[in-house]
């Protein structure tokens, strides 16, 4: 495995894997142990878009991890703005670090810095492509929350037409048998293209506009924010987006372990009163991102985190 | 006789060369991936759906003084897989190729997506499409992943 660039890189046994290294790193991401793993590693912080969970869960990771970051900082102040490519960029930072993680507006950018590179890419997501590593922290979320990630029923609403999450989430779950349950308006719904794929892979989907009709026996509500530049009309938007949002008093009928998670930011489609529920789990979700980044991290430059661990830990 | 009768459709020719079991419908296609248009000052012939014992109906193009070089035979792999080519010299068959497509197809035309990073034309890594299907013929973008369209590919020919 030398980069992470789509979730088709790792098998099922894989993901499983990563996922029990980040379990076992957990007491790492909380800060109750130091475990230097990563000593005298860099990573290479490439966002040429905005990012703020991403970027700085991969920062949290390698500093618990007793590793360094290097960013590219703002593109507008960056070599980018003079043109340079992005094979050049990557030359450039290939030679300073040992790994990057990057985030990039063109689709396919992870996949070309990963040929231009010698040392490993993590995708942090590129334009409407993917993201494996917000997925592999959403798998793990999920995971810790039921104990498997085998034939859950999982509710997917909002904005499924533009969120490279909510694809590579799909893919995943699919790979594991889950059923899907498409819940968007229809102008964001979720791609016909891949929508076929995951039935050719022998998903469960069902496509429907009602958010609430479903809550009741899922295990896991995945929602997502509804942009308003995605409408050609504020009162559209209005309407549409008032459709799928969710309040404390919508889950009175939900199983007692569903859990509700969100990529962040979110907006207004969860109100804050579902916060305090037993459900809501996107502020887990979001902290589970350093201890998943953790894991991918050390699987990509070689470190052996059980065998680490028993050794205790000298990197 | 049918193979006779074809030949006699158009001329013999002195030098070029010979593009046969083209697929029915496809020699405009390859005209336009070799690029053979009206600033080519060689002369071509084309006949089209004429009978063949293979293909049930084919395409056969003749390029008057004019060889086909490896990479312009990578470019007939799209449009034309099975298509036999024949350079000729001094009315006799010089040189026999085929074309054989492989598992990708490098720097012969870029990816139709508009946001891929290939489109900028600075970026200097080969464009690839992975060849998915061969009937009917499937391509992929090998950085963005998406799918290609043949009909708007032919545009996008390097």
């Amino acid at each position: 495995m030398s980069g992470l660039i789509t979730m088709d890189d790792l098998s099922n046994e894989e993901i499983m894997s990563i996922l029990d290294d980040a379990e076992r790193l957990l007491p790492v991401a909380e800060g109750r142990t130091y475990l230097p793993l990563l000593q005298g590693k860099i990573l290479g912080n490439l966002f040429f878009e905005p990012s703020t969970r991403t970027r700085m869960s991969f920062e949290t990771a390698m500093k618990r991890l007793g590793g360094d970051v290097v960013n590219l900082g703002d593109v507008k102040t960056s070599s980018v703005v003079k043109g340079e490519t992005l094979y050049d960029t990557i030359q450039m930072v290939d030679g300073y670090t040992d790994i990057i993680a990057m985030r990039h507006p063109r689709q396919g950018a992870a996949q070309y810095a990963q040929d231009a590179a010698r040392v490993p890419i993590l995708n942090g997501g590129d334009g409407a492509g993917h993201h494996p590593t917000q997925t592999m922290l959403d798998l793990f979320t999920i995971r810790q929350a039921h104990g498997t990630l085998e034939g859950l029923k999982v509710i997917l609403a909002g904005d499924l037409r533009y969120g490279r999450t909510v694809h590579s989430l799909s893919h995943a779950l699919t790979r594991f048998g889950c059923e899907l349950i498409f819940a968007s308006p229809e102008l964001l719904k979720m791609p016909a293209e891949i929508v076929n794929d995951l039935t050719a892979h022998g998903a469960n989907v069902t496509e429907t506009e009602e958010l609430l009709g479903s809550i009741a026996d899922a295990d896991v509500v995945y929602m997502t924010r509804i942009q308003k530049e995605r409408f050609a009309d504020e009162d559209e938007y209005t309407k549409v987006a008032g459709a799928y949002k969710l309040h404390a008093s919508n889950l009175e009928g939900a199983k007692e372990n569903m859990i509700i998670m969100h990529p962040l930011p979110r907006v207004d489609e969860i109100h804050p009163s579902v916060d305090s529920t037993r459900h809501a789990r996107y502020f887990q979700q979001a902290f589970n991102g350093v201890v998943a980044r953790m894991a991918l991290l050390c699987r990509l430059l070689g470190i052996n985190v059980p065998q680490k661990i028993a050794d205790g830990g000298e990197a | 006789m049918a193979q006779e009768h074809n030949m006699r459709r158009v001329t013999a020719i002195r030098n070029g060369t010979v593009i046969d079991h083209i697929p029915s419908g496809q020699a405009m296609r390859v005209l336009e991936m070799l690029a053979v248009d009206k600033s080519t000052s060689v002369p071509v012939s084309m006949v089209m759906n004429v009978p063949s014992k293979k293909m049930g109906t084919k395409d056969i193009i003749k390029v008057e003084d004019r060889e086909l070089n490896q990479d312009e035979l990578n470019r007939l792999a799209l449009v034309a897989p099975d298509a036999q080519v024949a350079i000729i010299r001094a009315y006799s068959v010089a040189e026999k190729m085929t074309i054989e497509l492989g598992d990708e197809v490098t720097n012969v035309v870029s990816c139709t997506f508009s946001n891929c990073i290939t489109t900028n034309p600075r970026e200097p890594l080969a464009h690839r499409l992975k060849v998915m299907a061969r009937e009917p013929l499937e391509l992929r973008c090998h950085y963005c992943g998406r799918p290609q369209d043949l009909e708007e590919l032919i545009h996008n020919v390097l």
